[in-house]
């Protein structure tokens, strides 16, 4: 596939136009700057030996034969660091009393859960450090641990004895004391003495990023700057905290996210790893490079999700919603992540979601637990959120004996209702659920498919029906900093952008946002081939390191686009308004009668003209400026924006039950999401279909299950079930758009919104065909074993977490090789 | 992931693959495929000393079509057995299950004889083997043997080739006149099966005149399910006809338990897909 169509001379707009990404002819190919492809003079090479038990006390390491194993150069352990290993920061203490475990790279005398680094050896060679990690022999006294998220709650096992308790915070936002809305118990009290309470528990179970390009770290110690390049999503905020904690100044750090395989949350992460790498190269003065396996990815990179919810909903008798009360327990995981806490946090807002609740009480208490640290996972919060309400519409919609689209409606805000104030405090700009609802059920075949449900239903077929509803918002566009600030996030949330025309006329421009996967590089050229009427291919976009892209808050939370997008909008308008007195010095013309439009800068109401090229290399030449103008035309700018934006759609799915196996399948799936206005239609498909699959991932395969004694199961992709394309189907995804009001572009963000609307869809759909058997709820993933049992039992079956082995495809165990087997219990499968 | 070093020899023949395992004995292992293998290394799993890789011997990849029987060379990968028409003819059980191991990219590097000889329970390959009835060729110091397959799973990741022998062929019968149907359930699709059903049947008017049922992952070995071929036959290829007899389909089983399932969970589908492999296997 080539990366660019035609080249014309006046260009046609480029906005909403299907341009193919520029960047993938390197990316999928592999020929270009992965981490792991750099290689460095003289580099060494890190392995990392980790912990087997989620928690014990480190009595001894030897790491005497390690250190004499050939070409090993150095063997460090926690009591190796001092200070200028810095720390791993938590950025969002959530409350002033937040309980934060202290979190150094490497653990000295305890570790907190299985897959925690506790040495680490470096080599000639990558394979020289492994076969060495192998000698290095620590000796752990096992202590109990805690695993199970209530059990910890409770404080029965503490997963930092020294801490006293496992509780790092309550979170609370209460409508009443916000003076958004009203007191919550009174509405619940007064629905159960004359409406209806409903009340119920949800599982949201622990999940991976599995992002494809495992982590990885290349650290040079030598020249004016240290460079650190790493396999981040977050090259700036990587920057700021090895400043801030290991002593060398920002000055004379440059980090670079380099070309970076997915993310998904799961690289907006500062990392033992990397803070290992730097330190280890500054002590030896060489540079040092680490990459993980898959094995260790899945163990140690941060997971997502792992939360308890309480919900308690109360509506008067016609289906009229007056309360929300939500109680949550959010699994930390050993220690508190850079986000980590605030990530229910961001659900927070978002559980009222498209009704109208008059009020509203949300509550959270973090827990640390000895398994891995958790942070943000696609959607981060929103797809808790979105879960919770979307699920109990449902549940409220059966008690009252209502079709549960038109309940939905009855609670919604109305097309006519914008700009409107949630009783969480956020103003929705805009949106129309009354219209993606409509072209939704259209487009699906909703009448259709209820009445093929009633015909199966009727007939006893062993294949059921189930139709389930997700009528979803979210908010996006991380973040107004001020917002951020009141919720005591530690950093802002504006984006930074600048354009540079070169004396060809050709356009560089740099933004601060760190792509991963999603297609900047494209988007971003197509918004400034219009905007500076240049040809799309005459636009590099360059990103990601800090020694060019200076200024940044890096890319998640859907941000990139709707904060960074217009930033670089209003860099390239100072760009034409610094063109301008040069254009009109050069065409002799006064500065108010030049116009620009279409690259070309000409006098009214003559043709007389010069393109943007000529007035770029004319200020490059400076032969001829006007007295007092600087000869350039670089601009840049930094933009906060003065709200978040709210996707929404409406998500419809059809599952088919084989109730004799619990076999799932999923029949359809039709969405109509409301993203604003659309820059790249292709981009926007690749997002949506991929973030559909992820949220379909969470309803039917992923789960990341540990065993009673820490260990993680799902430890390799034979256990841990990502998805492909063989296993979804083509979904159908339609848009109407309703342009956003707080930004030019009228963009909303479109990364998360597949993620967060479809899992409560998906699971509604498994619900709606086999509630006809008892069950109420079945918990995530919606395994066939579950189904069946759910099926067999009632509701009684389906509530059982996951259990047993993993699959024995590769267990050292039982290989019938009769030789000598090595299995090192940190090192499952990976491949 | 980087396994441990390895001194790597890749012989001409047979004779000299023999010879370098006789010379290496525990310390060697045998690549083919390497699609169990590697990942076993990488994994560190197993650490051996020399690496024996068939990959030269042109001989093992043959597939000889014989009048009555097939032969398939030990080093056939997968595809190749794909692309074998009379194997598609005349062997159509093999092929179904063979068509839904893995992926493309294992498939033309995997073999059928790595995958027997590796003896995962969850393998695909080997339920067809036994309700086909093939033989196994195995080659050693002492010459050449022939095992049937029924003798030839011995326990998890064991089979009757010894550390010294080859596996060097696959012999089947032509099952022209059978119906058959490989009942996998899975997942996801790229995954080992949770349990899988070969169903071979000869019908004769309507009713089933002879069955073999081969079973995956519902014990350490590949299994026939003996209690429901015996009580198939005389049975109507009918629904209600075959039922008590595919009701029979985990009896005497041992299935393991993992994040896909729990042992009664396999004992269950496996008798619902004996139900629908069998029918599909008689009704074509
Ligand atoms: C991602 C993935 C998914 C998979 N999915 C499936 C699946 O869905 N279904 C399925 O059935 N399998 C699956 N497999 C396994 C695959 O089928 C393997 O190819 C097969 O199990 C081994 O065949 P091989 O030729 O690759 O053998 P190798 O891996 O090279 O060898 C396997 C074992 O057999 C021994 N061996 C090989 N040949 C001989 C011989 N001629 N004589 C003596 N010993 C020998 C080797 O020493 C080794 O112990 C999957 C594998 C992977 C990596």
């Amino acid at each position: 596939m080539t990366a660019t169509q035609e080249t014309s001379t006046e260009p046609a707009r480029e906005i909403g136009r299907d341009r193919r990404r520029k960047e993938d002819q390197r990316l999928i190919t592999g020929r270009t700057r992965w981490t792991d492809n750099i290689t460095l003079p003289g580099m060494l090479h890190m392995a990392m030996v980790r912990s087997p038990f989620a928690h014990a006390t480190i009595t001894a390491i030897d790491t005497t034969e390690a250190a004499a194993a050939p070409n090993v150069v150095a063997v460090y352990t926690g009591k190796d660091l001092d200070e200028s290993a810095g720390v791993l920061i938590n950025a969002w203490p959530i409350t002033p009393d937040q309980v934060t475990p202290a979190h150094p790279p490497l653990p000295t005398d305890r570790v907190s859960f299985a897959g925690e680094v506790v040495a680490v050896v470096v080599a000639r060679s990558a394979a020289e450090a492994r076969d060495a990690a192998e000698l290095v022999d620590v000796d752990y006294e096992e202590l109990p641990a805690a695993l199970d998220l209530k059990e910890a709650a409770a404080d029965t096992v503490l997963a930092h004895p020294d801490l006293g308790t496992n509780k790092s915070a309550l979170w609370v936002f209460d409508s009443q004391e916000a003076g958004t809305g009203g007191d919550v118990e009174e509405a619940i009290a007064k629905a159960r003495e004359s409406g209806v309470v409903v009340e119920r528990e949800f599982r949201q179970q622990r999940l991976i990023p599995a992002f494809m390009e495992p982590r990885s770290v290349v650290v040079d110690p030598t020249g004016e700057q240290m460079t650190m390049w790493s396999a981040t999503q977050i090259p700036h905020i990587v920057r700021f905290a090895l400043a801030a904690t290991t002593g060398v100044p920002e000055s004379k750090i440059r980090v670079i996210a380099p070309d970076v395989g997915g993310g998904f949350g799961g690289k907006l992460q500062v990392t033992p790893e990397e803070w290992m790498a730097w330190w280890v190269a500054r002590q030896l003065m060489k540079p040092v490079k680490y990459t993980e396996t898959r094995s260790e990815s899945l163990m140690a990179a941060h997971h997502g999700r792992d939360q308890w919810q309480k919900i308690t909903l109360a509506a008067e008798k016609d289906g009229t919603v007056t309360g929300l009360k939500v109680e949550l327990l959010a699994d930390l995981g050993s220690h508190v992540a850079i986000v980590g806490g605030g990530v229910p946090v961001l659900g927070a807002f978002m559980f009222n979601s498209i009704y109208k609740f008059p009020a509203y009480h949300f509550a959270c208490q973090t827990v640390l637990t000895n398994k891995a640290w958790t942070d943000a996972y696609r959607g981060a919060g929103r797809p808790e959120a979105t879960f919770a309400i979307e699920r109990i519409m449902d549940e409220l919609a059966l008690e009252l004996g209502r079709e549960p689209l038109e309940l939905r409606e009855q609670n919604w805000i109305r097309h006519d209702e914008f700009p409107f104030t949630t009783v969480a405090g956020l103003e929705y700009d805009s949106g129309n659920y009354e219209e993606a609802t409509r072209k939704a059920k259209e487009s699906f075949g909703y009448d259709a498919l209820r009445a093929e449900q009633q015909q199966r239903r009727e007939s006893g077929d062993p294949v059921q029906l189930g139709i389930g509803i997700s009528t979803f918002t979210e908010m996006c566009g991380l973040a107004p900093s001020r917002v951020l600030g009141s919720l005591d996030y530690g950093a802002g949330g504006w984006e930074h952008a600048s354009v540079r025309m070169l004396a060809t006329g050709k356009v560089e421009i740099v933004t601060g946002a760190s792509a991963h996967g999603q297609g900047h590089e494209t988007a971003f050229s197509q918004i400034v081939a219009d905007r500076l009427g240049v040809p799309f291919e005459d636009v590099e976009v360059l990103h990601g390191d800090t020694q060019i892209a200076s200024k940044g808050l890096d890319t998640y939370g859907s941000r990139s686009l709707v904060v960074g997008g217009e930033a670089l909008v209003k860099a390239t308008d100072k760009v034409i308004e610094k063109a301008k007195p040069i254009a009109a010095h050069l065409l002799e013309a006064d500065v108010s009668d030049i116009e620009f439009s279409a690259g070309r800068f000409s006098v009214k109401g003559t043709d007389q003209g010069l393109a943007m090229a000529e007035v770029a290399l004319a200020t490059f030449a400076a032969h001829n400026l006007p007295d007092g103008v600087e000869p350039s035309l670089d601009s840049d700018a930094t933009y906060d924006p003065i709200n978040f934006n709210y996707p929404h759609g409406t998500h419809l799915c059809a599952m088919e039950v084989d109730t004799e196996t619990g076999q799932v399948k999923m029949r359809k799936y039709t969405c109509v999401d409301d993203i604003g206005n659309v820059i790249n239609p292709l981009i926007v498909a690749g997002q949506m279909h991929g973030g559909l699959a992820q949220g379909i991932a969470q309803a039917l395969f992923e789960e990341a299950v540990y065993d009673d004694a820490g260990t993680l199961v799902s430890a390799s992709f034979v256990d841990y079930l990502v998805p492909t394309a063989a296993d979804l189907i083509s979904f159908d995804v339609g848009h109407n758009s309703t342009p956003s009001l707080t930004n030019t572009l009228g963009t909303k963000g479109v990364g998360e919104a597949g993620t967060i609307a479809s899992t409560p869809a998906v699971v509604n759909a498994v619900l709606d065909a086999i509630r006809q058997f008892g069950v109420t709820d079945i918990t995530m993933p919606c395994t066939p074993e579950r189904v069946w049992r759910a099926i067999q039992d009632g509701t009684a079956g389906a509530k059982d977490p996951t259990t047993g082995a993993a699959a024995a495809h590769f267990d050292p165990a039982t290989d019938g090789a009769g030789q000598s087997n090595i299995a090192d219990g940190t090192e499952g499968a990976g491949q | 992931m980087i396994p441990t070093q390895f001194d790597y020899v890749a012989p001409g023949s047979v004779d000299e693959a023999l010879a370098a395992l006789a010379q290496h004995g525990d310390d060697a292992k045998v690549l083919a495929g390497g699609q169990s293998l590697l990942p076993v290394l990488r994994m560190r799993l197993n650490a051996p000393e020399v690496v024996i890789d068939l990959g030269k011997i042109d001989a093992l990849r043959e597939i000889r079509d014989e009048g009555d029987t097939i032969t398939i060379g030990a080093m056939a990968t997968y595809q190749s057995i794909l692309d074998h028409t009379g194997i598609k003819g005349s062997l159509r059980l093999l092929h179904q299950a063979i068509s839904e191991v893995a992926d493309p990219q294992i498939r033309h590097r995997g073999t059928l004889g790595g995958a027997l000889v590796h003896a995962d329970p969850a393998g695909d390959c080997g339920a067809p083997t036994l309700a086909l009835e093939a033989d196994l060729v195995i080659q050693g110091p002492s010459g050449e043997r022939t095992v049937a397959a029924t003798d030839f799973f011995e326990d998890l990741f064991t089979t009757a080739v010894g550390d010294d022998e080859l596996l060097t062929a696959i012999r089947f019968r032509k099952h022209d006149g059978w119906g058959s149907h490989y009942e996998k359930f899975v997942r996801v699709a790229h995954q080992w099966p949770i349990v899988s059903i070969a169903a071979a049947v000869k019908v004769d008017g309507g009713t089933i005149s002879e069955a073999r049922i081969g079973l995956v992952n519902m014990g350490s070995t590949a299994l026939r399910a003996s209690a429901t071929e015996a009580a198939l036959v005389g049975a109507q290829a009918t629904a209600e006809g075959v039922a008590e007899a595919c009701a029979k389909a985990a009896d005497g089983t041992n299935p393991p338990s993992d994040l896909n399932g729990d042992a009664d969970y396999r004992r269950h589908l496996a008798t619902v897909l004996t139900k629908r492999a069998v029918l599909k296997a008689a009704g074509g």
